[in-house]
C-alpha cells in the first residue's frame, strides 16, 4: 500500500462538541496496524463548512462530509486500504464557488514544502527567474488587473511599478497579515492552509521591485498561522528558495516574521510600518507613500495575504486567464467569511460578480430559523450594510461602493429581523473608538461623539436633530481624519442611516426598538387574534409573567416580565409581538 | 522569582534579537509568552540590555492590547465579541461571565483562577457565540451553559482534551 494521508476537520461538529474524532481515527489506524502507512492530520480548513465532521483521503482525494463515528472503520478499510470511494458519504460540490486563492487549502499539507512543490509550488518563481524581467512580470500583472484584497483595491501592478521606479540601496516587501476586521478570518485560513503560496507571492513581489528583505506581519492572536509560516520560511531557506542566489540566479531574499500585538490600526500601512520598526503603531500622513518612504524610510511594497496568494497562480496561468474571471473592473475571485444569521457559515470563495443573493441563498443556504434576511454587511467596521432590496448586487469594488459599503477584506455578515441597525452601528463604532490611536482629533473626538449619540438613541433618549448631527460629524470625519480608520469609521453609521432611517426614528420618536435589542425599548405582548391558546408561553416563562389559562387566553404582565424573549421564541403562531 | 535566573532568561531572549532592527515588540512577545505578562523588573532589565529608555518600553507595552502588566489568572476565559458572536448573543455570555466571576474585562478573579478577556473573532463564527478557555473553544453557547463549563474548571483544574484547533501527528 502506498503512503496515505487522512485530513480531518472537526470544527463544524454541531450536536456533540466533545466527541473526539481525532482519537477515534487514530485508534482505528493503530488497530489496523497502519501507523507506518497512514498519516493523520487535523486541519482547520478543508473548504467545506457546516457539514459536520469532514474527512479527506489522499492521494485519492475522496472528500466525505457528515461523517459519523460508525463510518470511521469503513473509511479506513475501504477508502484508505482499498482505495475505493464510499458513495454515500461523498461531498457533492456546489458550482457557484471557485477556489483560486484557497486552491491548496485542505489539499496540500501546509507543513510540507515537498507537497507544495508537487502541486506546482515555486514553479512560478522558477520560471520568472529563468526567463522574465521584472518589467515583463509587471506587464503580466497589468493584464491580470489584480487589485489589492486588503480593502482599498489598488492595482497591484501599479504599486509594484511605482516602488520599482524609486532608486534606493534597500527595499522591502511586507505581507500584511494583520486581519483586523473583527468578524473575519480569510487571511488566517490562507496562512494556516497554504503558507508557501504567500511566500512565493512575496518572492515575486520582491524580485519585481528589487527588494532583498521581506517581513510577514501577523497578528499574535493567530498562533497556528505564525507557526505554519515560520516552518514554511525555514523550509524555504533549507531548500535554497530563500537566501542568496535563489535557484542559481542572482536574486536574493530573506524573510522574517514580525508579530502584531492587538491593535487594529496596525493594519493600516503606515501604522504597520511603525509597528514593524518596533514602535507604537501610529499612522502618519500620506504622501509620502510607502512606495517612496516606507520601512526605515526605504521604498516598501505592502500587500495583503490574499493578494499575494493570487500571484503565483496568475504567473502560472497568465494574466489573460485571470482577467477572464470576474467583472469589468473587478477581476478574479474573492474569499469571504460568510457568517451571522445564515445557515451555512464559513469561508467561501466566489468569482467577482457573483451576487449577494447567490452567496447568501445558494451557498449559504439562506437565513437561519426560517427568518427573513434583512441586510448583508460587508467591509467590517469600515464598511456598510446592504439591505435585502439590493441583494441582487454583484460583488465587486465599485458595485459595493455604490451601495454605500465596501468590498473590504472579506467579512460578510448576514442580518435578520432580530438585528437592530442602531445597535449594529453602535457595535462597529465602539470597535473603532476602542481602536482609534488617538493621534488626530477628528477620529478621537468625532468617534466618541458619534458613539455618545448612538448610545443616547438606543437608550430612548434621542432627539430627531441627532440624525443630522450624526450625518454632520460623519462627514467631518470622512474628510478630516488622518488615516483610513477614522475616515471610514462613520461608514456603518451612514449606511444604516441611509437604508434604515425608519428604525432610528422608531427609537427616537416612538421610543421603540423594533428588533428588540435595545434594552428598555421593547416589550412583549400577546396578539389575541393570533393566539391559539396552546399555553407554550405560559409554561416557558421563567418568571411566571404570563398568566391565564387555555379557556380565557393569556396575558403578559409587564411588571413581572424580564424581557428574556422566551415566549417570543417558543410561540409557533407568531402570536407574541415584540416592540 | 529567582532574580539570577530571571536575568539569565531575559539575557538569552534579548541576545537572540539584539542585532535585529525593530526588535522590541518581538522581545516583549517572548517575555509575555514566558511569564504571561511583562513584569516591571523585566522591563528594567530589557532597558539596560538594549540601552533604550524605560519610557520607550512602557510606551510600546501600553499601546498594544496584547501586552499585560499584571499576572494573568490560571485560566484565561476569552469571550468572542467578533461580529458574528455579537449578533448571536456574545454580550449576554460576557455579562453572565462577569456576573458569575465577579470581575470585568481584563480582570482576574481574587482566587487567581480565572482571567476574563474579550477577543475578536476566533475564526469559528459558524459556532457563534463562542468562548475560549485556555486553548479550548466552546461554541453555540447559551447563557445557561456558562456555569457548567466554569464548574468543570473549578472542579478538576486543568487536564482538558484539546478541542477545536489543529494538530498534526507525524506518524501516529
Ligand atoms: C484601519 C485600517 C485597517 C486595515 N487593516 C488591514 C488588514 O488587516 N489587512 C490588510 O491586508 N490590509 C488592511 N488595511 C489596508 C492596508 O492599509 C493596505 O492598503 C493593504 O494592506 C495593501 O495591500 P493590498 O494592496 O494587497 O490590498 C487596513 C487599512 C486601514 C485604514
Ligand atoms: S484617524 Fe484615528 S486611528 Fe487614524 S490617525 Fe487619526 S486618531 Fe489615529
Ligand atoms: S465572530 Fe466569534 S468566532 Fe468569529
Amino acid at each position: 500500500m502506498q503512503q496515505k494521508r487522512i485530513l480531518i476537520k472537526d470544527t463544524d461538529l454541531k450536536k456533540d462538541r466533545t466527541r473526539d474524532f481525532y482519537t477515534a481515527f487514530l485508534t482505528e489506524i493503530q488497530d489496523k496496524k497502519l501507523e507506518e502507512k497512514v498519516q493523520l492530520v487535523r486541519v482547520s480548513d478543508i473548504g467545506i463548512y457546516g457539514k459536520g465532521l469532514t474527512v479527506r483521503v489522499l492521494p485519492e482525494n475522496f472528500l466525505y462530509c457528515d461523517v459519523e463515528t460508525g463510518d470511521i472503520s469503513r473509511i479506513v478499510s475501504e477508502s484508505v486500504v482499498e482505495g475505493r470511494p464510499i458513495e454515500a458519504l461523498l461531498h457533492k460540490p456546489d458550482d457557484k464557488q471557485l477556489r483560486l486563492v484557497l486552491r491548496n487549502c485542505g489539499l496540500v499539507d501546509p507543513e510540507s514544502i515537498d507537497d507544495y512543490i508537487k502541486h506546482d509550488g515555486y514553479q512560478a518563481i522558477a520560471t520568472i527567474l529563468e526567463k522574465m524581467t521584472p518589467e515583463k512580470v509587471i506587464e503580466e500583472m497589468k493584464i491580470s488587473e489584480l487589485r489589492g484584497r486588503g480593502g482599498a483595491g489598488f492595482p497591484t501592478w501599479l504599486k509594484w511599478k511605482l516602488t520599482r521606479a524609486v532608486e534606493a540601496d534597500q527595499k522591502y516587501v511586507i505581507c500584511n497579515g494583520d486581519e483586523g476586521d473583527p468578524g473575519a478570518y480569510m487571511d488566517r485560513s490562507v496562512l494556516e492552509g497554504d503558507p508557501h503560496s504567500v511566500i512565493e507571492g512575496m518572492m515575486i513581489a520582491a524580485y519585481v521591485i528589487g527588494a532583498t528583505k521581506g517581513f510577514f506581519y501577523i497578528r499574535a492572536e493567530y498562533p497556528l498561522a505564525i507557526e505554519r509560516v515560520n516552518r514554511a520560511v525555514t523550509q524555504a531557506h533549507e531548500y535554497g528558495l530563500l537566501g542568496e542566489n535563489i535557484l542559481g540566479s542572482s536574486f536574493k531574499l530573506d524573510i522574517e516574521i514580525r508579530l502584531g500585538a492587538g491593535a487594529f490600526v496596525c493594519g493600516e500601512e503606515t501604522a504597520l510600518i511603525s509597528s514593524v520598526e518596533g514602535k507604537r503603531g501610529y499612522p502618519r500622513p500620506r504622501p509620502p507613500y510607502p512606495s517612496v518612504k516606507g520601512l526605515w524610510g526605504k521604498p516598501t511594497v505592502i500587500n495583503n495575504v490574499e493578494t499575494l496568494a493570487n500571484i503565483p497562480l496568475i504567473m502560472l496561468k497568465g494574466g489573460k486567464w485571470f482577467s477572464s474571471i470576474g467583472t469589468e473592473k473587478s477581476k478574479g475571485s474573492k474569499v469571504f467569511a460568510l457568517t451571522g444569521k445564515v445557515k451555512n457559515s464559513g469561508l467561501i470563495e466566489v468569482p467577482m460578480g457573483t451576487t449577494l443573493k447567490e452567496i447568501v441563498f445558494e451557498i449559504g443556504g439562506g437565513g437561519i430559523a426560517g427568518k427573513k434576511v434583512k441586510a448583508v454587511q460587508t467591509g467590517g467596521p469600515s464598511g456598510g450594510v446592504i439591505p435585502e432590496d439590493f441583494i441582487n448586487a454583484p460583488v465587486g469594488y465599485e458595485s459595493l461602493q455604490k451601495l454605500g459599503s465596501i468590498m473590504g477584506s472579506g467579512g460578510m455578515i448576514v442580518m435578520n429581523e432580530d438585528d437592530c441597525m442602531v445597535d449594529i452601528a453602535k457595535f462597529y463604532l465602539r470597535f473603532c473608538v476602542d481602536e482609534s490611536c488617538g493621534k488626530c482629533a477628528p477620529c478621537r473626538i468625532g468617534g466618541t461623539q458619534l458613539l455618545h449619540l448612538l448610545e443616547k438613541i438606543s437608550e430612548g433618549k434621542g432627539e430627531i436633530e441627532d440624525l443630522d448631527r450624526l450625518r454632520r460629524i460623519s462627514r467631518a470625519m470622512q474628510k478630516a481624519a488622518l488615516c483610513g480608520l477614522g475616515q471610514t469609521a462613520p461608514n456603518p453609521v451612514l449606511s444604516t442611516l441611509r437604508y434604515f432611517e425608519d428604525e432610528y426614528k422608531a427609537h427616537i420618536v416612538e421610543k421603540k426598538c423594533p428588533a428588540g435589542r435595545c434594552a428598555g425599548l421593547f416589550h412583549f405582548s400577546i396578539i389575541e387574534e393570533k393566539c391559539k391558546r396552546c399555553g407554550l408561553c405560559f409554561r416557558n416563562c421563567p418568571v411566571q409573567a404570563v398568566s391565564g389559562n387555555r379557556d380565557q387566553g393569556y396575558l403578559i404582565f409587564e411588571e413581572k416580565c424580564i424581557n428574556c424573549g422566551r415566549c417570543f421564541e417558543v410561540c409557533k403562531f407568531e402570536a407574541v409581538s415584540r416592540g | 522569582m529567582d532574580r539570577e535566573k530571571l536575568k539569565a532568561d531575559i539575557k538569552e531572549i534579548v541576545e537572540e534579537w539584539k542585532t535585529k532592527e525593530g526588535n522590541l515588540i518581538m522581545i516583549l512577545h517572548k517575555i509575555e509568552n514566558r511569564y504571561g505578562y511583562v513584569p516591571r523588573e523585566v522591563s528594567f532589565e530589557i532597558s539596560k540590555l538594549l540601552d533604550v529608555p524605560l519610557a520607550r518600553i512602557y510606551e510600546v507595552i501600553t499601546f498594544y492590547n496584547y501586552f499585560k502588566l499584571e499576572p494573568p489568572g490560571k485560566h484565561t476565559v476569552a469571550v468572542c465579541m467578533g461580529t458574528a458572536c455579537y449578533l448571536k448573543g456574545g454580550a449576554e455570555l460576557l455579562s453572565e461571565l462577569e456576573h458569575i466571576l465577579g470581575v470585568k474585562e481584563d480582570e482576574t478573579t481574587k482566587d487567581g483562577l480565572f482571567h476574563l478577556e474579550i477577543v475578536r473573532c476566533l475564526g469559528c463564527c459558524g459556532l457563534a457565540p463562542v468562548i475560549k478557555i485556555d486553548g479550548k473553544v466552546f461554541g453555540e453557547l447559551k447563557k445557561n451553559d456558562i456555569i457548567d463549563i466554569l464548574s468543570h474548571y473549578t472542579k478538576q483544574n486543568g487536564q482538558m482534551v484539546s478541542g477545536v484547533g489543529s494538530e498534526v501527528s507525524g506518524k501516529p
